[in-house]
């Protein structure tokens, strides 16, 4: 049996392990804050998304750099 | 690949799965290369670029029809106008920049927002169907005006020197230390915003578009020239790709939205009075 292809697409899936635990951890938290206190939806909203695009810059430049290199 | 074709290909070609170059579309008419700088340029007009131009005009048009009547009891058209208006105005101008100034940047904010979300939309608009951009090129020129925008209204409130030391020096913090970390914050708030920022657009437009690429000819794959037993597979594959779209739409707004709101963060970072 052989498999060709680019071992930087392995190396990438790994890498998008961080941000996918990244993100739901900061959508947990999001959804735990507006369980608790619904009228602070609006603000928590964004600095959750905020989050969540701090988070995914990480598998972007993962993403990134699978092609790259 | 080499694996999929000899276990449930009947047919002897092998799958080739999209890659980077399926984004390079031919030229809309007449092209031509030269050399600048001893690298070989190209000229030419291609799909991405109509887009662009579609995507502002429709901007225009639209918003500026909706604005057009302006009465006391909206009609259907400009009450979704006024909607995505205040729903810029309010969640990425007010909320964020401080109600103080603003009113400034909405008109920016605004516009940058629509334009993004159109042309990302038109990744799923039937007969258009690529995210314009899932070119590189395109998102680093919206993040350089939005590095020049900050960076500027920042400099003009603080001055070069007291506006370099409000992004590179942390509040509150005293020492060597600062040593380690004025560099770190100079590099992360200075030359890696933009960077980032346009790479994330260009890549969830690239990799979402490659994954529908992928998922089409993928099921086409199969169905055509897959075994009996794996042709139900390309059938799913194909149902996929319908979910797959949908949620396509989903990370196109979202996405939008995260581009116009750092650009609102960063404007806010810039011209905040010390933290």
């Amino acid at each position: 049996m052989a498999l060709d292809g680019s071992l930087n697409m392995v190396g990438y899936g790994l890498a998008a392990i961080g941000p996918g635990v990244g993100i739901g951890l900061i959508f947990a938290a999001y959804i735990n804050g507006v369980a608790r206190q619904p009228e602070a939806q609006g603000r928590l909203q964004s600095i959750a998304i905020l989050g969540f695009a701090l988070a995914e810059a990480l598998a972007i430049i993962g993403i990134a750099l699978a092609f790259v290199i | 690949m080499s694996l999929i074709p000899t276990l449930v290909a009947q047919a002897d070609e092998g799958f080739t799965p999209p890659g980077p170059g399926d984004f390079n579309l031919p030229p809309v008419g007449p092209d031509s290369t030269f050399t600048f700088l001893g690298q070989e340029m190209y000229l030419g007009v291609t799909k991405p670029m109509l887009q662009l131009v579609l995507g502002a005009l429709l901007v225009f048009v639209l918003f500026r029809a909706a604005a057009a009547k302006r009465e006391m009891v909206p009609g259907k058209f400009q009450y979704v106008g006024e909607l995505g208006y205040s729903f810029v105005r309010n969640s990425l101008g007010r909320d964020l920049i401080g109600s103080k100034d603003f009113m400034r940047f909405v008109p920016y904010l605004f516009t940058l927002f629509f334009f993004v979300l159109f042309n990302n939309f038109f990744a799923t608009v039937p007969f258009l169907q690529f995210p314009t951009f899932s070119r590189a090129g395109l998102v680093y020129a919206l993040a350089l005006l939005s590095w020049i925008i900050y960076n500027a209204v920042g400099m003009k409130k603080h001055g070069v020197l007291g506006y370099l030391k409000h992004q590179s020096v942390p509040p509150g913090i005293t020492g060597p230390i600062l040593l380690l970390l004025v560099p770190l914050e100079f590099f992360s708030n200075i030359l890696v915003r933009p960077v980032t920022l346009a790479l994330r657009l260009f890549a969830n437009m690239f990799a979402g578009h490659l994954l529908l690429i992928l998922f089409a000819l993928g099921g086409e794959y199969l169905v055509v020239h897959g075994a009996l037993a794996v042709k139900p597979v390309g059938v799913l594959a194909w149902v996929l790709f319908v979910a797959v779209a949908i949620l396509e739409v989903l990370i196109q707004f979202l996405q939008a939205y995260v581009f116009a709101l750092l650009n609102a963060m960063y404007i806010s970072g810039a011209i905040s009075e010390e933290h």
